[in-house]
């Protein structure tokens, strides 16, 4: 079915149907989508969502179930391959680096297991640990139990990159390293996906590190792949609540559509009317959810909202100082709490004129507005 | 009371090492007085002339060790040494892919294990005893093979070496399958899949991963089972007869019947010599290769 055109050109990876159950449990639903050649794609949601299943479906670790799809590798059905037959590495949790093997013996393992000739094999190795920046004079005689955790992480880097795979799959690799150490990192991972041009496939549950380093993102909710997009679109055009909610912050606004008014719709609420943009699924009288992200809100005086904003009226529960953003806090008439990012302009010279206590309303643009399709 | 108490916490919670102290006693007591003495009084009786009617008379003499240096007791001690060392390696091939399967058997392995330990439950003796049941000419074995006419004649199987090495390996098994089993039960999985990932086939993700990472194991599963071989006289006398004396049975002899209780002594100090020199040849190999780089 796949000629070589398609092999050579066509995405890295497809995914088409596929389901995967652990007994009564499915992990797995139905999940369809592609990875493109050389991109750096991220699978990404909270544990037990199905995105570490989604990977080893992809390393071969685990097979779909009978009738579960199909699983394609540059085209060809993988399906009943094992791992090894599927020109990938990985890069697992905890590392998995062989405590009995030095550093050295650890990235040549792979190598030794290829048959790849003797003669070849330190050249290579020392090429991998310059790659992923280790000094080899000091580290390829180490046993793993002398390194630490972020030279552990390179070192199992190394070990991947020096079959040359097609396609590396990450599972929740910095999960476990510092803060400071894992932003190195995340752009260390992305500067090697662009200059070897490997397919990166990324398991994480961070939202964060996701934007951070994807070309395009999978959320995956309840064993489903909720939205697959670029960040910019995961996180401006979220299409459900899970999604909106797991991507940053959001405020959510339930109403019942009323008319159309020209371009946009008006929507009456719990707390106030407000009029959104059109969207296929508005009709009079459907029930309509919006999204809206906290930094596309304003708090003003309850009768200084700007004509042609939506607003809703409350109290300022509470101001947050973050350094960069405060967030004011707004509870709505309903008793549902508003979140408004609002630019730190420097709170000693300039402070904020809310308190805790005062009136006032919290205004966004109509566009602002992103209307979601839960089921 | 209560205030007794606290004062007793708070006197050690103040001194660390009088709380270690504390902590120690009972044992290194125990020790001191059931096996350091002892040890002792061995070694000084091994050192002092026979007396007529049992027991020592003062004096020093090494005639007990040079007597121990006679072919008839140097066969015995070739004897002893081979047989461990064959109940040693059968004990391995049988108890290693045992301790896989259980290590592998997910939420079975508790009750697997409970099995394997389960025969401690009844005396030592009493199980011997139920091999020469189950091995004489009229015993269970010989007897469903007659009636099945797949021998004519019985079988003889007790007071063989077969019998002493069935013994053994009986009895020793479990010693060497839990110390197998709780290294390749903390084997972090993932290794394995790392490993299949890189390209290893099952045979050498066995050979160059689980097996390297079970050496540990390995190692204090054969000490387990060579050390107790080694001294071992119950299965010899009950399974072997007289005509498969170990070394035990000979120093047992000593201490009993022949009331010779310095050349026990010091046969029991030649032993103890040869197991020490093997223990710690081990440990130089270990400590040579660290992890466990077989």
């Amino acid at each position: 079915m796949a000629s070589p055109i398609d092999s050579a050109t066509g995405p890295a990876v497809e995914f088409t149907r596929v389901s995967k159950s652990f007994g009564d449990f499915k992990a797995v639903k139905d999940i369809t989508f592609e990875i493109r050649r050389g991109e750096f794609f991220s699978l990404l949601g909270p544990s037990g969502c199905g995105k570490t299943t989604t990977l080893r479906l992809l390393a071969g670790f685990e097979q779909p179930d009978e009738d579960g799809g199909t699983v394609r590798i540059s085209g060809q059905v993988v399906n009943q391959k094992r791992p090894y037959e599927r020109q990938i590495g990985m890069v697992f949790q905890n590392y998995a680096i062989f405590p009995h093997l030095s550093v050295e013996k650890n990235v040549a393992f792979g190598l030794v297991q290829h048959k790849v000739p003797k003669a070849e094999i330190p050249d290579r190795v020392v090429k991998a640990l310059e790659m992923v920046r280790l000094d080899v004079g000091k580290f390829a005689q180490r046993m793993p139990n002398q390194l630490s955790g972020g030279q552990r992480q390179r070192v199992a880097l190394a070990r991947a990159l020096v079959l040359r795979p097609a396609i590396l799959l990450l599972d929740e690799p910095l999960g476990a390293i510092d803060l400071k150490l894992r932003k190195e990192m995340q752009l260390e991972l992305k500067a090697l996906n662009k200059s070897l041009g490997i397919t990166f496939v990324y398991v994480t549950h961070d939202q964060e590190e996701a934007l951070t380093m994807s070309d395009r993102i999978a959320v995956m909710d309840n064993a489903r792949v909720a939205q697959l997009g670029s960040p910019a679109e995961i996180y401006e055009n979220p299409r459900t609540s899970f999604v909106a909610k797991f991507i940053g912050e959001s405020n959510f606004f339930d109403g019942t559509v009323e008319r159309k008014d020209g371009a946009v719709w008006r929507v009456t609420g719990a707390n106030c009317s407000f009029v959104v943009p059109d969207h296929p699924a508005l009709r009079p009288g459907a029930a309509v959810r919006i999204a809206v992200r906290p930094e596309w809100m304003d708090v003003c005086a309850t009768r200084e909202v700007p004509s042609g904003e939506n607003a809703a009226g409350g109290t300022v529960r509470d101001v947050i100082y973050l350094g960069e953003m405060m967030h004011v806090i707004v509870t709505l008439r309903d008793g549902t709490d508003c979140t408004v990012a609002v630019r730190n302009e420097g709170q000693l010279i300039k402070p904020l004129p809310w308190k805790r206590g005062d009136a006032a309303a919290v205004a966004w643009l109509p566009e602002d507005c992103q209307i979601l399709e839960d089921e | 009371m209560a205030s007794l108490r606290q004062r007793a916490l708070a006197f050690f919670h103040a001194r660390p090492a009088a709380k270690a102290w504390a902590l120690l006693t009972p044992g290194t007591f125990w020790l001191v007085l059931f096996f350091t003495v002892p040890v002792l009084i061995m070694f000084v009786y091994s050192l002092m002339p026979r007396g007529i009617y049992g027991g020592v008379v003062p004096g020093f003499t090494v005639e007990h060790y040079q007597r121990f240096f006679n072919p008839l007791y140097l066969e015995i001690l070739n004897r002893t040494f081979l047989w461990s060392l064959a109940a040693t390696l059968i004990c391995l091939l049988m108890g290693y892919p045992l301790a896989y399967l259980i290590a592998r058997s997910g939420t079975w392995k508790n009750v697997l294990m409970f099995l394997v330990v389960l025969p401690f439950w009844t005396s030592f003796l009493v199980r011997t005893f139920a091999m020469i049941f189950l091995m004489r000419d009229t015993g269970l074995i010989n007897n469903l093979l007659l009636r099945t006419g797949l021998i004519q004649q019985p079988i003889e199987m007790l007071y063989t070496p077969f019998a002493v090495m069935t013994g053994l390996v009986y009895g020793f098994l479990p010693f060497m399958v839990l110390p197998i089993y709780a290294s390749l039960e903390k084997l972090d999985l993932s290794l394995l899949e790392a490993a299949e990932v890189l390209g290893a086939r099952p045979a050498s993700r066995f050979w160059k991963v689980t097996f390297p990472l079970s050496v540990p194991g390995v190692v204090a599963g054969c000490l387990l089972v060579f050390i107790p071989s080694l001294g071992s006289f119950l299965t010899s006398d009950l399974l072997g007869g007289a005509k498969q004396v170990m070394i035990g049975n000979l120093i047992q002899n000593q201490f009993s019947s022949a009331r010779n209780w310095p050349f026990g002594s010091a046969a029991s100090f030649i032993v103890m010599a040869l197991v020490l020199v093997a223990v710690l040849a081990y440990l130089r190999v270990r400590d040579r290769a660290p992890a466990g780089t077989a």
